[in-house]
């Protein structure tokens, strides 16, 4: 169905994937045949009313629940259960209370070993990444919504993942801060190199940060339609007044309310 | 609105609000009066000769009697023998029941393994294992410190396994997909999460310890408070009597203030 973005080589191949919930009395449908490839360092959303499946498709990703058909490869290689590899922000604030902002940071390198000055490095780059380096030696309910979704990404990428799953981050923060918040993930994803699956019901938030935009339906959860962003690599404000943007986002919410 | 009318409204709201926050220094207050009432309608039964003083001895006659028994040595040895046994016991069950209650919490097989014959015995009352307890290890120190045990061990299990249930699972996951095992995940994020809730299951353990202490003092004894109180008794001696209960009270809330402490102390993340 897909080809990744031109010039790169998948680094996600999703084929006929499918998961059904069955219990004893009934069976639920949540995904059916989808067939995806994502790109090195590509931004791609996933988009679509509540039910379609979105989060599930991510959380299969991200090895916390598994398919009930079809598979998944990173790199070629099949995923089995979670891994450091794929590194997930989710929409609920999920940073280690007992931990300061620098050693939430930290706990992935400090997992794998790496020593101390070398963590402090790590920490010591994404908090300026993220803007939040007055707030090295804060806890986590010090900060406000944004600057924890800021850390939980933060914490994410100084793991150094191949892949960054991100399940609706901005979905309980305010207008004001969603806007900043996007801003500051595109410079951090610019200057990280990264790919990003990014979950959203927002189509103005899917259109502004992303490279790829997957529509998906319900009944059962499916990829309806896709689409290429049409717009330069760098974005701001300004983006958001151009005659592709404002068309993408009338597409993408005529193909919503099929 | 006219002023009238304002503070016609201002009266309408009542003062008692659920949940509502109150001035510190009020709380002090209200704290201090309720001991003072208290102390006040002790005073006040004993003094109008009410109650026959064999029943309810005065205040100043009680606290001359704790000023006096805390003068021997005696009383602390008393004191000292009560709170090793209180603290072992208490100890042991949480040493032994922390780690079977995160097992419980954590795994649904260990869940199931270990919870249903738990809630079958915890509704056993402990003082009914006093004969059991006395044919299995003697009536030594070692009779004192199980029944305290016992009281405490099943409770702490259950709790313990309840607390655990309830820390959010993304965490976990979150943990997961920064590269944690199973066992990293319950070393860096699941053990961690509790803590702060252990403390306060202890604090609340820690006060049926003292409970469980009286009893196990009441059986073969020649040492401890729950004694001291007994022998009293046996002389009609009920100044000794409230002296025993006022020196636990006071213990228990010593302690209590320690772990509150910790609290505080320990975890400045809340």
């Amino acid at each position: 169905m897909t080809t990744a973005a031109e010039g790169t080589e998948p680094r996600i191949a999703i084929a006929g994937l499918g998961k059904v919930y069955r219990s004893r009395k009934s069976e639920f449908e949540a995904l059916r045949d989808i067939n995806l490839n994502i790109g090195k360092n590509e931004f791609l959303t996933l988009i679509g009313p509540s039910g379609c499946g979105k989060s599930t498709l991510l959380r299969i990703l991200a090895g916390l629940e598994e398919a009930t058909a079809g598979s998944i490869r990173i790199d070629g290689e099949p995923i089995s259960g979670p891994g450091a590899d794929r590194g997930m922000v989710f929409q609920s604030y999920t940073l280690f209370p007992w931990l300061t902002v620098r050693e939430n940071i930290e706990y992935g390198p400090k997992l794998n070993g790496v020593p101390i000055l070398e963590r402090r490095k790590i920490s010591d780059r994404y908090l300026k990444l993220i803007r939040l380096e007055p707030f090295a030696k804060a806890y986590p309910k010090q900060l406000s919504g944004g600057m924890k979704q800021r850390v939980a990404i933060a914490r994410a990428l100084a793991n150094k993942p191949k892949v960054l799953l991100m399940d609706e981050p901005f979905g309980a923060l305010d207008a004001q801060t969603k806007l900043e918040m996007q801003q500051i993930l595109l410079d951090v994803w610019e200057k990280e190199k990264t790919t990003v699956v990014f979950i959203t019901h927002d189509i103005e938030e899917a259109v502004f940060l992303s490279q790829r935009v997957c529509v998906m339906g319900v009944r059962p959860g499916r990829i309806v339609s896709e689409h290429v962003v049409p717009l330069p690599a760098s974005r701001t404000e300004e983006t958001r007044m151009l005659p592709e943007f404002v068309s993408l986002k009338r597409e993408l919410g005529a193909w919503l309310k099929h | 609105m006219g002023l009238s009318e304002v503070k016609a409204a201002a009266r309408k709201r009542p003062k008692l609000q659920i949940f509502r926050d109150i001035e510190p220094a009020l709380f002090t207050a209200l704290a201090t009066a309720s001991f003072v009432v208290i102390l006040g309608a002790w005073l006040l039964v004993s003094r109008l000769g009410l109650v026959d003083p064999v029943f309810l001895p005065q205040p100043q006659n009680v606290l001359a009697e704790l000023v006096r028994q805390l003068g021997t040595g005696e009383y602390w040895t008393h004191i000292w023998i009560s709170v090793f046994r209180v603290t072992a016991g208490f100890l042991l069950a949480c040493a032994v029941g922390i780690p079977i209650g995160i097992f419980a919490g954590a795994f649904r097989a260990g869940s199931a393994v270990i919870e249903p014959p738990m809630e079958f015995i915890r509704y056993m009352p402990a003082v009914a294992f006093i004969p059991l307890i006395m044919v299995w290890v003697g009536i030594g120190e070692w009779a004192k410190i199980l029944l305290i045990f016992i009281g405490c061990f099943f409770q702490v299990v259950l709790m313990v396994a309840d607390i655990t249930r309830r820390v959010n699972p993304d965490l976990l996951h979150v943990s997961y997909t920064l590269g944690a095992s199973r066992w990293q995940t319950i070393e860096t994020v699941l053990i961690p999460a509790i803590r702060p809730e252990l403390v306060t299951m202890m604090r609340l353990i820690l006060g049926w310890a003292w409970t469980y202490l009286v009893v196990a003092e009441l059986i073969a004894v020649n040492s401890g408070l729950g004694y001291a109180i007994m022998k009293a008794q046996r002389f009609l001696n009920t100044e000794q009597i409230f002296v025993g209960i006022i020196v636990i009270g006071l213990l228990g809330l010593f302690s209590d203030r320690m772990f509150a402490l910790m609290h505080k102390r320990f975890f400045p993340w809340l």
